[in-house]
């Protein structure tokens, strides 16, 4: 792996440079067994149970946007980290970047949104901390929250543990979150009612647990569902093959991205996740995930299979095929 | 949320499945007579890098007959411009006070001493992207302080946006924006194509979107002058698949004529008030291709009218030839001489993140196109 030159804003993407900086970087220091299988919790083992452990940091402009802001993101980021790896969230920190001259109004709008989103989540803030920067060194306000939660006794999923055969369950409909985001931080003035799906999964998440058979789960943030199927298809060694038509994806979101020509299968969500599970168990996760108000578009996409060469595929709608690699860096949008 | 119901969510009828299959049954039939014809292969070229992205994503490339071969044409903007004009935008970057303003595509794109837009703005340059030239004209509003310049690169499709945000700042009293005009033009493109007495194309896909601006009549001269087959084409799959055979049916027939297949968008004579507003801000002039070099009457300059508006005059930014990099097939891609693979960097030395060709770079560039989604 060479060693990186330079940080650029690609490294952030969620995509494949920032797997590599992960991984020339912050593994070469810090590598060990909770670190190692870098998903989206580590399981620290104390006498008697297993913890799962996650921090993130949020850094969206505008920190406000339809059906959400960063307060709410960042809540539901943290709690839906634990939540997939089968953890019931025990509590959350909080720590706030912010600069000079920060709207005070703006700042506990985002504080009440945080609150509410815990609330739904069932957890409490119980640590944080704060700090205050010169103006222009910070774009406005910076949040990172860590959590811990239980991961219950005989629960264990892992990206490895996916098998051939097993069904792709993504939740609901994909990439609002990103391009919600987009339209306000660019006044792109797209219509159609595009919002940020940002939302605690843990609720969800119990409840499609309590039918037997889920291998994994991943939450789809950035880099999207093509990125997450790449690492879990690098994980298990196996090809993860989806159906374009069984992909869901809102008529406004859908062609909002043809204008921006991006594609939703790489564009960020902050409250989907996929499944992994058994076939004979789709049928029930499917059942229980659309009862729940975020999984009402919950669909069967895809399927792993065993491969001489593992990749991930889509089967287009009028019977083609292609490959999808991992994100890069950053979507650019088109000239025309 | 019926759709969702029944686990469809993406198949209205330009994608419709059954459709697409009866399309290619067709297909096979017409692609053996019209190798039959033609005694051997038939290429067809998509002149435009939306379709070379479209064909891409739909996965279509694996389900065509044998006899079909697709070339990647020059309607990629940012893969046509040249080494030597990318070099004018980095210096431009690199002017104390200016804000770049662009379309995302070219932050990438790299000149000749291997720097880009992305690496200017990590070395302190102001670079933005910007989704509409108009929201470059309202930063120069909003910033009378600084010298705001748009970086216009593209056909048909963009002069016009370009020509109307240029004609905005005019009718403002800016005195802080200017923009690049490195457009190029896409009727003499094909003729640059089809004047190669080697050239093996026998049909032309052509660009849906250029051709609601101009029209059905500029390409006529590819059908009488040049014997070459011309159908105006959509974007989605059924469109592609529709266009193509409509050209295999004029193969056959050996009656070439420019065919409008996109009539739900593309009038014969185009967008009357859009060819005004170019030949308003702009005139026609020289352009400069990369790999070919310069082409009289190819592209777009300021009309004297909107001279002022010139960045390159405004900041006196020489134009230096420089050489296309080392290894790098971009140039014969364009021209429908080589297919992305056959590049001996593709996928090796070169990739999207550390692309060394343009056509790499773009979201419409063929490489971009055949390594994203395997061809």
């Amino acid at each position: 792996m060479a060693a990186i030159n330079k940080v650029v804003l690609g490294h952030g993407s969620g995509g494949r440079l920032s797997r590599e900086l992960v991984e020339s970087v912050f593994l070469k220091s810090f590598s060990n067994p909770s670190l190692l299988p870098l998903e989206d919790s580590a399981e620290v083992k104390i006498p008697g149970a297993t913890l799962a452990f996650t921090t993130d940091s949020y850094v969206v402009t505008p920190v406000e946007f339809p059906g959400a802001d960063i307060g709410r993101v960042a809540v539901c980021g943290t709690v839906n980290d634990l939540a997939v790896k089968g953890a019931r969230p025990l509590a959350l920190s909080a720590a706030f970047i912010l600069e000079e001259g920060f709207p005070g109004g703006l700042l506990e709008r985002i504080t009440a949104s945080m609150r509410r989103a815990a609330d739904e989540a069932g957890v409490s803030i119980v640590t944080g901390d704060t700090k205050v920067v010169e103006r222009g060194k910070a774009d406005g306000i910076f949040i990172n929250t860590s959590g811990i939660g239980l991961i219950p006794r005989g629960r264990s999923l892992s990206s490895a543990a996916v098998r051939a055969g097993d069904v792709i369950i993504v939740s609901g409909s994909l990439a609002d979150h990103g391009v919600a985001v987009m339209n306000a931080r660019d006044r792109l003035g797209l219509e159609g009612g595009i919002k940020s799906d940002a939302a605690p999964l843990n609720g969800l998440i119990e409840a499609a647990l309590k039918v037997p058979g889920t291998r994994a789960m991943r939450d789809i943030t950035r880099g999207g569902l093509a990125t997450v199927l790449n690492e879990v298809s690098g994980a298990c060694g196996l090809t993860a093959e989806v159906d374009e038509e069984a992909v869901p994806v809102s008529a406004a979101t859908r062609s909002a991205c043809a204008l921006l020509g991006l594609d939703p299968l790489y564009v960020a969500n902050e409250g989907k996740i996929v499944i992994f599970a058994a076939p004979g168990a789709a049928a029930g996760i499917l059942r229980a995930l659309r009862s729940h108000r975020y999984g009402k578009n919950a669909s069967v996409a895809g399927r792993m299979l065993k491969e001489k060469k593992p990749q991930v595929r889509m089967l287009t709608s009028i019977g083609g095929s292609r490959i999808m690699l991992m994100l890069e860096g950053e979507q650019l949008p088109r000239i025309c | 949320m019926k759709a969702a119901a029944a686990g469809r969510f993406s198949s209205p009828l330009w994608r419709d499945r059954a459709l697409a299959a009866s399309a290619f049954s067709e297909m096979g039939a017409l692609a053996s007579a019209a190798a039959a014809k033609k005694g051997g292969r038939v290429n067809f070229m998509e002149v435009c890098g939306t379709h070379t992205m479209a064909i891409a994503a739909s996965g279509m490339r694996r389900l065509f007959p044998r006899e079909l071969r697709m070339l990647s044409g020059p309607g990629c903007p940012v893969c046509v411009t040249s080494q030597g004009d990318i070099d004018r935008v980095l210096a431009l970057a690199g002017i104390p006070g200016v804000m770049i303003t662009t379309f995302g595509d070219m932050l990438k794109v790299k000149g000749s001493k291997g720097l880009d837009l992305a690496s200017a703005r990590e070395r302190g340059a102001d670079v933005r992207v910007v989704y509409s030239p108009l929201d470059a004209v309202a930063l120069a509003a909003a910033e009378p302080s600084r010298e705001v310049v748009f970086i216009g690169v593209g056909f048909e499709t963009t002069a016009p946006v370009i020509g109307a945000a240029v004609a905005r700042a005019k009718k403002m009293g800016l005195k802080n924006f200017s923009s690049t005009a490195f457009f190029k033009l896409v009727p003499p493109a094909l003729e640059l194509l089809l004047s190669d007495p080697e050239h093996k194309i026998h049909g032309f896909l052509l660009p849906g979107h250029v051709s609601a601006i101009i029209g059905t009549g500029p390409y006529r001269f590819v059908a009488e002058k040049y014997r070459v087959p011309c159908v105006v084409t959509g974007f989605e799959p059924l469109d592609i698949l529709a266009g193509i055979n409509m050209l295999f049916k004029q193969v056959i027939s050996g009656e070439p004529r420019v065919e409008d297949e996109y009539f739900r968008a593309v009038r014969a004579e185009g967008n009357p008030a859009a060819q005004k507003l170019m030949r308003e801000v702009f005139s026609v002039s020289a352009a400069t291709w990369r790999a070919i070099g310069p082409v009289k009457n190819t592209g777009l300059e300021f009309s004297k009218a909107y001279a002022a508006f010139d960045a390159v005059k405004r900041f006196k930014i020489k134009y230096a030839e420089a050489p296309e990099p080392e290894g790098c097939l971009c140039g014969t891609i364009l021209l429908g001489k080589a297919l992305p693979p056959d590049c001996p960097l593709f996928g090796k030395g070169c990739t999207p993140s550390n692309a060394v060709g343009p056509c790499m770079v773009s979201s419409e560039g063929a490489c971009a196109a055949w390594f994203k989604y395997g061809g």
